[in-house]
């Protein structure tokens, strides 16, 4: 055998073991080489007689993380070169061949005539166990690092190496379908109690077991391939079967609203796969994933959440001339909410944090905000009490601007008022060195402004997060005019120390993010104020992707709080600036009628203390009319929803606010649950093509106003036929990546 | 085109679908048989003349499978010549079988048939025969199935009724049923089913509970709550009509028809037909129609189906004397009731299927034959009977004394 990625050698009683540990790389993935090779190995076990079966383990800190997803976007490249070439059918052809090749190397491996067994050590994930689940035996180790699981499904494809079959002959139907469409990753122990894998042994005995069930067991074979294998949860047409599908079905329904294909295709693989023996269920997987491979979901999704996030996470917007930053303790200047939030994110990443506010008692306060939140994981059994006190002792709560000092990156969260900002950067700078990097966390007041009352405008940067910290991704990166790439440096390490994901925007009002979901709000108000049932507005924000209703987001900010940032508009742009059915609602709402969101348990929902939020009932009075429901045109509410965020991340784009599309993107699926499935605010422009679109605006401007209209990079897009992305791989070439670093 | 008479009808009394309900020993055969066995000895027919036998079943598995129409013409002794059809439109079955006989008659291909069906809903059960449209992913999700009590809640909720309606509606229903039987309104018509000596099984709907109030209603607990919520139905609901925020669950089993065995069978002809049997035509079929309506709403066929049959018949509402709509739930009546604006006391008169049971299959038939046994009785002229059916269909027939 000629093998480069795995190690291949047999031992006195005839176990052969398989080493997987790839050269050159830090976790192993599936590749063409590398299937080529297992082909070699499972022709080698087969036809040697001395070899009784092989064992493959990992040789590095983990199993494998899955298939290599440029892989898959290869064989859709192909496939649309081929169509051109060859024509559609025999494109079509050779891409189901092709796409099922994994299928059956596993398939192959499993009904060769040995046994093989998968010895399994941290993350064994997608492709890679799939490979082990046509293991005749799973063995994992006992590590709180290791983890079985097919999450294919978050980057818009699902198991097409035999998982939907295997899986769903393993466990009970709904289990399966549950584990594959949240993509769960399971641990040792419940892998193992819900038959995932067989058994949990400490790593060191890991190979040991594999070889010794080897040794016991050299006939065996997959329990799918013996006589009499009954399916875990009967047939599919029986009365359990009854309980389980139309369930399944609505339940697809409910938590996709039908926008995720790859999810729908797991449903019908495992119901059609499931009434045919072992094989040709493989075969109509195959059949299934051949199509959901060609899906512009498939592809959007693999770009934005797995290849752009992996790229900003590990710093494409990065300076590479300056060197890593060696961050070890961080300042937090207000400890309210969102300053006790990152207090705690940094903390938890295991940096040391001053956390100050103007008394010793709100600094406290804020404190036992991470006492309460570490408090909560041990209670899910997510953390131990060591490491509660651990996080503690990281946080040092104090009312003494002197107790910065040494700080590498103090971070602002104090009122959102010049005045008091000022005042705050002061008093930091007399306190820290002069190499500190101060970053505010500002919603609204532009960076360059604030910068102006630094004494080092150079090491000014904002770090804007999202509300509630711990939880949200997203982290944007603002540059304000003078702001230096050491800077800019520091606050990337930092975000990717907290392991958030950052985007780096220009200073412009609003930013990137907040002016996307502002334009979400504001849709929702007026349609509000058209006399669409509020049911109807809410329905149609979720069935357009979006993880809430419009509605239900305003009253999660805070309606009092739009209201104000209206105001505000209002005051620095002039009268023109803002919609006054939307001032008038915000008004009414806040003014009149004392309702500001879910804090005081009054919005556009009521709150009750028992049961569900609804619809105030009162919003029909509001507004004074109401439109029948056979009026409203769900179609074009989901457009106008989609369209006004997708617009104003064009406009955000061509002013120079954000400068690749990745990160609008990403930002924009991490930060406000933009329709996952498009793969981002640009790619929904992209996909649609800027010409539909750009019609598509203007239809929408005539019905609804200028607020619809294209932007003009837009509509000379439209001519030309370019895209985001084609256009910034055309000047990626040309120009430096990061546009204001100096 | 011919007319297609109705000579005559006859139903099982209907018995508890359970496994304690009095004609659990019955086959499904045997139900069927006991109908057509009554058909011919009553009429003295010489079953010759029969030229088919279309019987609905909407389970026709195991005992009820492979073309119950023509086993139970066998078993009931109408001899070789007899042939027989099962068909399936679900809830409509009966009366869709009927309407396939007029049909036949009206063509002029034939000029004796006979309609009817049959259900064992406690031996065979219902969903026996297996349900693509809910359990196949690539069919169950474009035509967002749900249970049937999912979307009568929806119809509820969407036109407004509230629990009490339901409940009140249910109680009109038992306390009609049992007066119709003791004013012996189903006498005439109704079979009853023996045993091979001749003794009696059944000779009256087994579950009329004349004394059901509001106050018994109410302490049912709905139906589908848990299964909306946790099945994830109610979520489908609300994407289908999204005008609906949110589900009122007001059904259970005291509000909704009854599961329960039973045949029926309704004896049609051409005029020549009939002369030939020696038999006077009580009824005339005078139009029919099927449609396929909202899916999620499942229920509400009747509504359009009303619409499609007056339109093809050249009538308004008006022009019935009489409705009968299968009490499948009683948000599928009182959605009816509301989209016409009919009178109370025209719209099934003597109780129904929350009442006495909705035997699948056969339903349809049976209550054809109740609305004309009262259009008889009252001395009226015209009646439309209609049926919501599964998968989101209706069927309605006229009728009109001749």
């Amino acid at each position: 055998m000629n093998l480069t990625n795995f190690r291949f050698e047999t031992d006195s009683d005839g176990i052969a073991t398989a080493t997987w540990d790839m050269p050159g790389r830090s976790m192993n993935v599936i590749t063409p080489e590398l299937m080529a090779e297992l082909d070699q190995i499972i022709d080698t076990v087969a036809s040697t007689e001395a070899i009784k079966g092989c064992v493959i383990v990992s040789g590095k800190e983990a199993f494998s993380g899955g298939a290599d997803l440029t892989m898959l976007q290869g064989l859709r490249d192909l496939f649309v070169k081929l169509s051109k070439e060859k024509g559609e059918a025999v494109a079509m052809q050779s891409f189901f061949d092709e796409s099922r090749k994994l299928s059956l190397l596993y398939r192959k491996l499993e009904t060769c005539g040995k046994p093989f067994a998968a010895a399994i050590h941290g993350v064994c994930l997608g492709g890679a166990f799939e490979l082990a689940l046509a293991c005749q035996y799973r063995v994992v180790s006992d590590d709180a690092s290791t983890r079985v699981g097919l999450p294919e499904i978050k980057v818009g494809l699902f198991p097409g190496a035999g998982g939907t079959q295997r899986v769903a002959r393993l466990m009970q139907t709904g289990d399966a379908l549950q584990m594959m469409f949240k993509g769960e990753q399971v641990k040792a122990l419940p892998a193992r109690n819900t038959g995932l894998v067989h058994a949990v042994v400490p790593r060191d005995q890991l190979v040991a077991n594999a070889k010794e069930w080897l040794k016991a067991n050299p006939q065996a074979t997959a329990p799918w391939d013996q006589k009499g294998f009954k399916l875990p949860s009967n047939k599919v047409y029986s009365p359990a079967g009854m309980q389980i599908w139309p369930p399944a079905n609505a339940i697809y329904r409910r938590e996709t609203n039908d926008n995720y294909p790859a999810a729908r295709a797991i449903l019908s693989a495992v119901y059609e796969g499931l009434q045919l023996p072992i094989d040709l269920g493989l075969k109509v997987e195959s059949r299934y994933f051949a199509k959901i491979l060609r899906t512009k979901e498939a592809a959007s999704m693999i770009r934005s959440l797995f290849v752009s996030m992996q790229e900003l996470n590990k710093g494409a917007r990065r300076p590479a001339d300056v060197p890593p930053s060696k961050l070890k303790k961080v300042g937090v200047v207000g400890a309210g909410f969102m300053g006790a939030g990152i207090a705690y994110v940094t903390a938890q990443a295991g940096l040391d944090v001053v956390l100050v506010d103007r008394d010793q008692e709100a600094a406290d306060k804020g404190k036992a905000y991470s006492h309460k939140l570490v408090s909560d994981q041990i209670m899910k059994g997510r953390a131990k009490t060591a490491d509660r006190d651990a996080l503690l002792a990281r946080i040092t709560a104090s009312a003494d601007y002197a107790d910065l000092k040494g700080c590498d990156l103090v971070i602002e969260a104090v009122f959102e008022d010049p005045k008091v900002k000022a005042e705050v950067i002061a008093k930091v700078e007399a306190a820290v060195g002069p190499k500190t990097i101060f970053g505010s966390n500002t919603s609204t007041l532009p960076i360059t402004g604030l910068a102006a009352t630094s004494q080092r405008p150079q090491n000014f940067i904002g770090i804007h997060f999202f509300s509630p910290v711990e939880k949200m991704l997203l982290v944007e990166v603002i540059m304000a005019k003078k702001t230096g790439k050491k800077a800019l440096a520091m606050a990337l390490d930092f975000v990717r120390a907290i392991k958030k994901t950052p985007i780096v925007v220009n200073d412009v009002r609003g930013f990137y993010a907040n002016r996307c979901v502002g334009n979400y709000l504001r849709e929702g108000h007026l349609m509000l104020m058209e006399g669409i049932p509020p049911a109807m507005i809410e329905a149609a924000g979720k069935q357009a992707g979006m993880p809430v209703g419009p509605l239900s987001l305003n009253d999660e900010v805070a309606v009092d709080l739009a209201f104000k940032v209206l105001k505000a508009t209002k005051v620095q742009l002039g009268e023109g600036a803002v919609d006054p059915a939307q001032e008038k609602l915000l008004s009414d709402m806040v003014e009149k009628h004392g309702r500001l969101g879910r804090k005081n348990r009054k919005g556009f929902y009521d709150y009750p203390e028992a049961g569900p939020k609804r619809l105030w009932p009162g919003l029909a009075d509001l507004v004074g009319k109401r439109l029948a429901p056979e009026q409203v045109d769900m179609a074009e509410l989901q457009h106008r929803l989609l369209v006004t965020q997708a617009l104003e991340a064009a406009r955000t784009y061509e002013e120079g606010v954000v400068t690749d599309p990745r990160e609008a993107d990403v930002g924009s699926i991490i930060g406000f649950g933009f329709a996952p499935y498009s793969g981002g605010t640009l790619s929904y422009i992209d996909n649609m093509g800027a010409a539909a679109f750009v019609k598509l605006c203007e239809a929408l401007a005539k019905k609804h106003g200028e607020r619809f209209k294209p932007n003009r990079q837009l509509k000379r897009m439209a001519k030309t036929g370019e895209s985001y992305y084609s256009a910034a791989a055309a000047a990626s070439a040309t120009k430096p990546a990061v546009k204001s670093a100096a | 085109m011919a007319d297609a008479f109705i000579y005559d009808h006859v139903r099982t009394p209907r018995g508890k679908g359970k496994a304690d309900g009095a004609l659990h020993e019955v086959t499904a055969v045997e139900l069927g048989t006991t109908a057509l066995r009554a058909i011919r000895d009553r009429n003295d027919l010489d079953t010759k003349l029969v030229e088919d036998v279309v019987f609905g079943c909407v389970d026709p598995v195991g005992e009820a499978g492979a073309d119950i129409a023509r086993t139970v013409a066998l078993k009931a002794g109408y001899g070789k010549e007899v042939p027989g059809i099962q068909i399936n439109r679900f809830c409509a079955s009966g009366l869709d079988a009927v309407n396939l006989a007029a049909a036949q008659i009206m063509s002029g291909q034939k000029d004796m048939a006979i309609g009817g069906g049959v259900e064992s809903m406690s031996r065979v059960g219902m969903g026996a025969s297996g349900f693509a449209i809910a359990v196949d992913p690539s069919v169950a999700i474009d035509t967002w199935f749900m249970p049937q009590g999912i979307s009568a809640d929806l119809i509820a909720t969407k036109y407004g009724f509230s629990r009490d309606d339901v409940d009140a509606y249910a109680v009109r229903s038992h306390k009609r049923a049992a007066a119709a039987w003791q004013a012996g309104r189903f006498k005439d018509s109704v079979i009853p089913v023996t045993d091979v000596n001749g003794l009696i099984i059944l000779d009256r709907d087994e579950t009329i509970r004349p004394g059901t109030d509001m106050q018994a209603l109410a302490a049912l607990k709905a139906s589908f709550v848990q299964m909306g919520e946790m099945g994830g139905f109610d979520a489908v609901a609300t994407a289908a009509h999204p005008d609906v925020e949110f589900i009122n669950h007001v059904h259970h089993a005291g509000n909704s028809s009854g599961i329960v065995d039973g045949a029926a069978a309704v004896l049609l002809g051409s005029k020549k037909g009939g002369k030939a049997a020696g038999l006077k035509p009580r009824a005339r079929i005078r139009a029919f129609a099927t449609v396929g309506s909202d899916l999620a709403l499942m229920l509400t066929g009747p509504v359009d189906v009303t619409e499609l049959v007056l339109r093809k018949a050249g009538m308004k509402t008006s022009d019935i004397d009489l409705f009968e709509l299968n009490e499948a739930f009683s948000s599928v009546v009182l959605r009816f009731q509301q989209a016409f604006d009919i009178d109370d006391e025209i719209l099934n008169v003597n109780g129904g299927a929350i009442a006495m049971g909705h035997p699948l299959g056969a339903t349809g038939a049976m209550i054809l034959g109740t609305v004309l046994d009262e259009l008889e009785r009252t001395d009226k002229n015209t009646a439309l009977v209609t049926l919501c059916v599964a998968a989101g269909m209706g069927v309605a027939t006229i009728i009109e004394r001749v």
